[in-house]
């Protein structure tokens, strides 16, 4: 069995309160109100995790934002364009670094 | 596509399902229904009156849907008689139940489905028809079903599973969701969804796979924004509904291998509190044949209910029925997932 990321494990999430309970319970209490509707509806907020998810490449939370956004009548289309939200911002988190590049090569170069 | 049964899938054999859904009572971490609902005190569970009348016409169908629990589709000929619904009639009759629910199949297949309309507003009777929107269009007969529905008052079910094309036509199959919209647009223009006009149009949403339906509030709302900004299309309800893991639906979660965990989702969203709202439980269900069932689910399975013996709707006795014990098996979780679930979409509020 491979020893990383194995999909069965996402069911054991809850199971982080053997370690720590009142730290779990506090986490996992903030978690769901966090995705409640608020100001920006349960929909949105799935189609943000689903985007972050991605960003922060974690397997478990894109299985479970991808079934979430489905559920909650979000489109492929929608899915999508999330996912390429969070590849945006990490793309471009990279190549603003550039200016950074840009600015020590000019202050070495004649 | 063909039926299962014109198939010769072994998941046509109901005894085959019923088999498979008790071996994951004993091969994996499922608890069994039954001993679920004991252990929280609900059992046996008995039904609390009847308030509709669900009549399954005839299994055969325009359309072949892949999620289909009843196996409907073009290859199918098991049809009520009109003999058989003049006994739903006697029996509707003699009792103080208020509404009937006409399912299939497509209804409106049967021969003497709009004398049996006319036959159950003259009774009185409110009547719902589980209207599958292409048969409108599919053949000129039946281009006038909205204006006969409009006409007896009749409350229009429709499936829609999403606000697409895509996830629509996956499910039900190629130009689906083009005929679909037409067909609703027909429908408001003669007044159906319309503010103020008291013909009701409900739509039916189905997850278009092995997920579960999110909260039915969210999925209007949503449904209710596309429909109206890019079709101008009005409706009154969406019922969210599960989709149970039996028939072509099942045979899915198996080829897919979605079984197991679909199974699991179903149990790990069981909701106490839907329970006590479970349709069973103020629903009879008839088949084409006049045999009488808990629920549609329970007719496709063959579970029928016997008082002694197999109970026909010519031996309707409300006394019996109205406090009878609701059979169970497995499928039953599909009823009470997550807000639960049935023909009129959840049963609780979930906050």
């Amino acid at each position: 069995m491979n020893p990383y990321y194995n999909a069965e494990d996402l069911k054991k999430f809850g199971n982080i309160s053997e370690y720590d309970k009142p730290l779990a319970e506090k986490f996992f209490s903030w978690y769901g109100d966090v995705f409640a509707e608020g100001a920006l509806t349960a929909r949105e907020k799935s189609l943000i995790a689903l985007a972050v998810s991605h960003a922060v490449q974690c397997p478990y939370c894109i299985d479970a934002y991808s079934e979430d956004t489905m559920a909650k009548g979000c489109t492929e289309e929608q899915m999508m364009e999330a996912v390429h939200v969070a590849a945006a911002i990490r793309g471009g988190a990279s190549l603003v670094h550039a200016t950074q590049m840009m600015n020590k090569v000019k202050e070495l170069t004649m | 596509m063909k039926s299962l049964l014109a198939q010769q899938h072994i998941l046509s054999n109901t005894s085959e399902q019923m088999q498979l859904l008790e071996d994951i009572v004993e091969g994996a971490s499922i608890p069994s229904f039954k001993e679920k609902l004991y252990m929280l005190g609900f059992s046996p569970l008995r039904a609390s009156g009847i308030e509709i009348f669900q009549v399954n016409v005839g299994k055969m169908c325009n359309q072949t849907c892949k999620h289909c629990h009843v196996d409907a589709g073009p290859d199918r000929k098991e049809i009520m008689t009109k003999g058989t619904m003049e006994l739903c009639l006697s029996a509707l009759k003699n009792s103080t139940i208020g509404t009937v629910d006409l399912t299939g199949g497509a209804p409106e297949l049967n021969p003497n489905f709009r004398w049996f309309v006319e036959e159950c507003v003259k009774l009185g009777k409110k009547v719902i028809d589980r209207c599958n929107l292409t048969i409108i269009y599919a053949n000129k007969k039946y281009h006038d079903l909205p204006e006969f529905f409009a006409a007896h008052r009749v409350e229009v079910v429709s499936s829609l599973p999403f606000y697409n094309a895509d996830r629509t036509d996956r499910q039900r199959g190629e130009g689906v969701f083009d005929i679909s919209v037409k067909a609703l647009q027909r429908l408001n223009s003669i007044g159906y969804g319309m503010k103020g006009s008291g013909l009701v149009l409900n739509l039916v949403y189905n997850p278009t796979g092995a997920f579960l339906s999110s909260s039915q509030e969210v999925l209007a709302a949503q449904f209710r924004k596309v429909l109206v900004e890019e079709f101008g299309i009005h409706f009154n309800n969406l019922y969210a509904i599960t989709n149970m893991p039996i028939s072509r639906f099942l045979e899915f979660l198996l080829r897919s291998g979605n079984y197991e965990s679909y199974m699991e989702k179903l149990v790990n969203a069981f909701n106490p509190a839907a329970v006590s709202g479970v349709m069973c439980r103020n629903t009879i269900s008839i088949g084409w044949d006049g045999y009488l069932y808990d629920c549609d689910f329970n007719q496709m399975l063959d579970l029928k209910i016997s008082n002694g013996n197999p109970m026909h709707v010519r031996d309707f006795n409300t006394q019996f029925l109205n406090d009878r014990e609701i059979i169970l098996s497995q499928h039953c979780y599909g009823c009470t997932a997550g807000a639960g679930s049935s023909c009129g979409g959840e049963v609780v509020k979930v906050a």
